[in-house]
């Protein structure tokens, strides 16, 4: 952790003339009486990406953004301003901005700034100079030969490769110094197939904390490649897909996506402080079915949705959000663990310097069961097997859910059939998981595309889950 | 210093000095090299005020600065942006832009856009209305907006707040063809969300208004009673069970709709041939009486401009004439790719309209007779490769042309290339409050799919 507090402090402090004895001087300016907690947060962002289309790689973009955000917290009030400038009469002004949500009062001071301890989850790179340029751009016209090569269907092919490196430095009035250094690194790849008339297309990728060739080993690439073009083929041939109510088997992996809608974001603690999640309350009660156990971990190493420490410089956890079936606990940053009398579990997460942090998922995932996926299929009598999504959406309050089919088939007599397309469910995450009758033994993590939204902020998340036995969900298709 | 002080509207002087950044960004990129090259450089400063059961939530001050470049080495290209606008920082990126393009490939329909179309006249549109009201009088506003929802009815149990946004922009845009062109724009909005509770358990909906300037604002009362009436309305909602049944789009969610078209007949869609709407200009999409067109120029339009991003001349145009696509929506390098000119929609379309007819709300719920009317849409099952529709719903069920009740957890779908051939009707119920102006839409039939 010194050392990455020493790198955060070159990046981001050190070009405006600051140092870390600055920063009482600034929480000097925004404590007083009736401000219970106050922060800084830097953050130097520095991204890279690549586009391959029509066979050529047509372009290339380099950003670089920083800033300090400066809140000030007074009970639930929150006052916050943030400057794209690092340097101390900027600071100071947003200091006095950030303040002014509390009453006057004489000037205090934080608690004298201790650097926290932590566990690396990722190694300090920047991921950008982990490949060459000539080398980025051999890759993406390898993957786009080899998706046309798998078909001659394929008539459209674009590739990207995307990093980005943030260096964040976490100053925090309860005595918090915290600093980590976050690669993130992406690749995806998508195709348009052509046949008799119809097109349709397929989409595949990954990534997670790591540098470039950590993302290209194990022919990871070429596996994007084929499950792009496989999904592409394999959407050609479906047909609409039914409507109404069926039993519904999800994959293993991405459909996780369905915890993360259903349950996840009713779990943050911020809508259970306000009472405004359809789960508020029900800590300790049956909200699934016996043998559902979902946890938000931050601590898988390299993992997308992973952080060493969270955007309030909290080290992140494993939190079990659903043990057997019964509420566990919730998602927590500072504010709301201390409005809940609650502990913060690692969860305050912000897209940047310029918005607030809230409580947001990591890697939510359930863990696995004893059954065999191919025994769960052969359950079915009619249903629908649904192995990929685009993405979903939830309403906290009413707990409705909806997440949408890009890979599904229908099961007949216990066989998967036919392909079908345009499949949407939707269900109410107070029950979708109680109706949960058989759970897979194979849990596998999504590949590392997932972008989660909240209140206009995205940040990176990971979800993952066994195959699974939804007795039953509605299911908007078009075919009777 | 606890005072906060009003920002003094410095926005000419700001103006100014983007300009000169712009151009001294050319310069540069001259220097190095670059055959030719085009700049953004822009300002956005706000202040957004959250309210909470009459508690101040949040008060955010914002100001994000950016610079964007792009050079051309030939038809090579390259791009980088930086947040700082510091003579350093700006030489930092020109340097990346230009590296970047030593990597990328020839790409013939790469270039700025034709020098002809470029905006020689760059009209005031009435777009700059600079909010002066400080963070204390904008809790208050947001309070009082709170309070009317919060007594409009005691089922109303809690409220997910109210807020106010503040908004200015400033943008210069430049390029090698000598164009230099500045714009400026206030956006505002004011907003409440509410939760009402009954024994089924609790529903959240909101209101809200948008306006480039607060004289035009809605009383904020009536935003406040109008987002209570609309949670109350959703309790007790049930679900429907599957069937065929006719739509009836709410203006709010019947602009998504439009969107999905403007978005089929964009040209990025379209030369990567990943639109169902491939090949359709001068084909029939709608019946004969619809009618959409482009207004770039309205005073005071929340998506008025005289340039795209481009630089192109923005211009009154036909989109759907007497239901037939009369252009597509086209920005230099997507024009090149199809064979055509630049519609001046880089960065997108400005005013959409859709001609009205002649029901109002009442009129088409009586039009509709029996089914469904949708006041808000869930998740993203929209395929504009294919025209698949699926998407999570609620609204209401209506009967004999009067709501009966509120309906949730249903998915409705069709085919976008069915839904708008076989639309029955637009409202003259039209919606202010997007660069998408539309009532509200009648279709057919959609099949809706919930409990058996």
């Amino acid at each position: 952790m010194t050392d990455l507090i020493t790198q955060a402090e070159q990046r981001l402090l050190r070009p405006g003339g600051l140092s870390q004895g600055d920063l009482d001087g600034i929480f000097a300016r925004l404590m007083g009486p009736s401000i219970d907690a106050a922060d800084l947060y830097f953050q130097h962002s520095r991204s890279e990406a690549w586009v391959l289309e029509d066979g050529i790689v047509k372009e290339g973009n380099h950003s670089i953004e920083q800033g300090v955000g400066v809140r000030a917290l007074s009970g639930e009030k929150a006052g916050f301003a943030y400057s794209d400038e690092i340097v101390l009469p900027a600071l100071l002004e947003a200091a006095g901005s950030a303040r002014a949500i509390a009453q006057a009062g004489s000037a205090g001071v934080g608690k004298p700034l201790a650097i926290a301890t932590g566990r690396a989850l990722y190694p300090a790179i920047d991921p950008i100079d982990t490949l060459s340029n000539e080398a980025k751009i051999a890759v993406l016209r390898e993957v786009d030969a080899y998706c046309r090569a798998q078909d001659p269907r394929v008539k459209q092919v674009i590739v990207s490769l995307a990093a980005t490196l943030d260096t964040v430095l976490i100053a925090h009035s309860d005595g918090t110094l915290a600093a980590d250094v976050r690669p993130l690194v992406r690749m995806n790849v998508q195709v348009i197939a052509e046949a008799g008339g119809r097109r349709e297309s397929g989409s595949s990728g990954g990534g997670g904390r790591y540098g470039f060739p950590e993302l290209l080993a194990n022919g990871r690439a070429h596996a994007f490649a084929r499950e792009a073009v496989r999904t592409a083929l394999v959407n050609l041939e479906s047909v609409p897909a039914p409507a109404g109510n069926m039993p519904v088997v999800l994959g293993p992996g991405w459909p996780g996506v369905l915890l993360h809608e259903a349950i996840g974001h009713g779990f943050e603690g911020d809508f259970n402080r306000k009472g405004t999640s359809a789960f508020a309350g029900l800590l300790g009660e049956k909200v699934a079915a016996p043998g559902v156990t979902v946890v938000d971990d931050g601590t898988l190493a390299g993992r997308r949705g992973s952080l060493s420490i969270d955007d309030e410089g909290t080290p992140t956890q494993c939190t079990v959000l659903v043990e057997n079936g019964v509420m566990k606990g919730y998602m927590q940053d500072k504010l709301n663990a201390r409005l809940m009398g609650m502990a913060p579990t690692g969860n305050g997460r912000r897209e940047s310097f310029a918005h607030l942090p809230m409580p947001r998922m990591t890697n939510t995932y359930m863990l696995p069961g004893q059954h065999d996926p191919a025994e769960i299929i052969a359950s079915v009598p009619r249903g629908l097997y649904a192995v990929n999504f685009g993405g979903g959406q939830v309403d906290i309050t009413n707990g409705k859910f909806t997440f949408s089919a890009s890979e599904a088939y229908l099961i007949e007599d216990g066989k998967i059939t036919r392909p079908v397309k345009g499949a949407t469910l939707i269900g109410s995450g107070a029950d979708v998981l109680k109706r949960v009758s058989m759970i897979g033994n194979d849990l596998k993590l999504d590949e590392g595309v997932g972008v989660c939204g909240k209140d206009g902020q995205s940040v990176p998340v990971g979800v993952g889950q066994p195959t699974l036995r939804i007795d039953s969900m509605t299911v908007g298709g078009t075919a009777a | 210093m606890n005072a906060i002080v009003i920002d003094k509207d410095t926005s000419s002087a700001d103006l100014a000095r983007l300009s000169d950044i712009a151009e001294d960004v050319i310069r540069r990129c001259r220097a190095k090299g670059a055959s030719e090259a085009d700049v953004a450089a822009s300002i956005d400063t706000g202040l957004n005020v959250n309210v909470r059961l009459g508690e101040v939530e949040t008060v955010e001050r914002t100001r994000d600065r950016g610079v964007s470049v792009t050079v051309y080495f030939g038809k090579r290209k390259g791009s980088a942006s930086t947040a700082d606008l510091d003579p350093a920082s700006i030489e930092q990126t020109v340097e990346h832009a230009c590296a970047i393009a030593r990597y990328t490939e020839e790409d013939p329909a790469n270039g700025l856009a034709d020098p002809a179309l470029l905006a020689t006249d760059i009209p005031d549109l009435d777009l700059w209305h600079p909010w002066d009201i400080s963070p204390e009088e904008a809790i208050r506003l947001a309070v009082e907006m709170e309070d009317a929802g919060r007594a409009f009815d005691p089922r109303i149990s809690n409220s997910d707040g109210a807020a106010v946004q503040v908004g200015a922009s400033m943008t210069a845009y430049a390029n090698s063809l000598g164009f230099l062109g500045t714009e400026r724009g206030t956006h505002h909005s004011l907003s409440a969300s509410l939760i009402a509770e009954d024994a089924n358990g609790m529903q959240r909906d909101y209101w809200y208004d948008s306006v480039r300037a607060a004289s035009d604002f809605a009383a904020a009362e009536s935003i406040g009673r109008k987002a209570a009436e609309r949670t109350v309305a959703r309790l007790g909602a049930r679900r429907l069970g599957t069937r065929d049944c006719p739509v009836l789009f709410t203006p709010e969610v019947a602009r998504g709709l439009i969107g999905h078209f403007l978005s089929a007949i964009s040209g990025g869609a379209l030369y990567r041939r990943a639109s169902f709407l491939v090949d359709h200009a001068g084909k029939q999409v709608f019946p004969r009486w619809m009618q959409i067109v482009e207004r770039p120029r309205i005073p005071r339009g929340l998506g008025s401009t005289a340039f795209d991003s481009e630089g192109v001349a923005t211009r009154d145009a036909d989109l759907v004439t007497d239901g037939v696509v009369a252009r597509y929506i086209l920005g230099s390098y997507s024009a090149r790719k199809l064979g055509l000119a630049s519609t001046g929609n880089a960065g997108g379309v400005h005013n959409v309209i859709v001609q009205p007819g002649q029901d109002d709300f009442a009129a088409l719920l009586k039009r509709m007779h029996t089914g469904l009317l949708v006041t808000e849409l869930m998740g993203q099952g929209v395929s504009l490769i294919t025209g698949d529709y699926s998407r999570g719903a609620s609204g209401f069920w209506v009967e004999n042309g009067e709501i009966a009740y509120p309906v949730e957890e249903i998915t409705i779908a069709a085919n976008l290339r069915d839904m708008f051939a076989n639309l029955v009707a637009v409202g003259r119920d039209v919606d202010r409050r997007s660069h998408i102006l539309t009532g509200s839409i009648l279709l057919e039939r959609m099949t809706v799919a919930g409990e058996d």
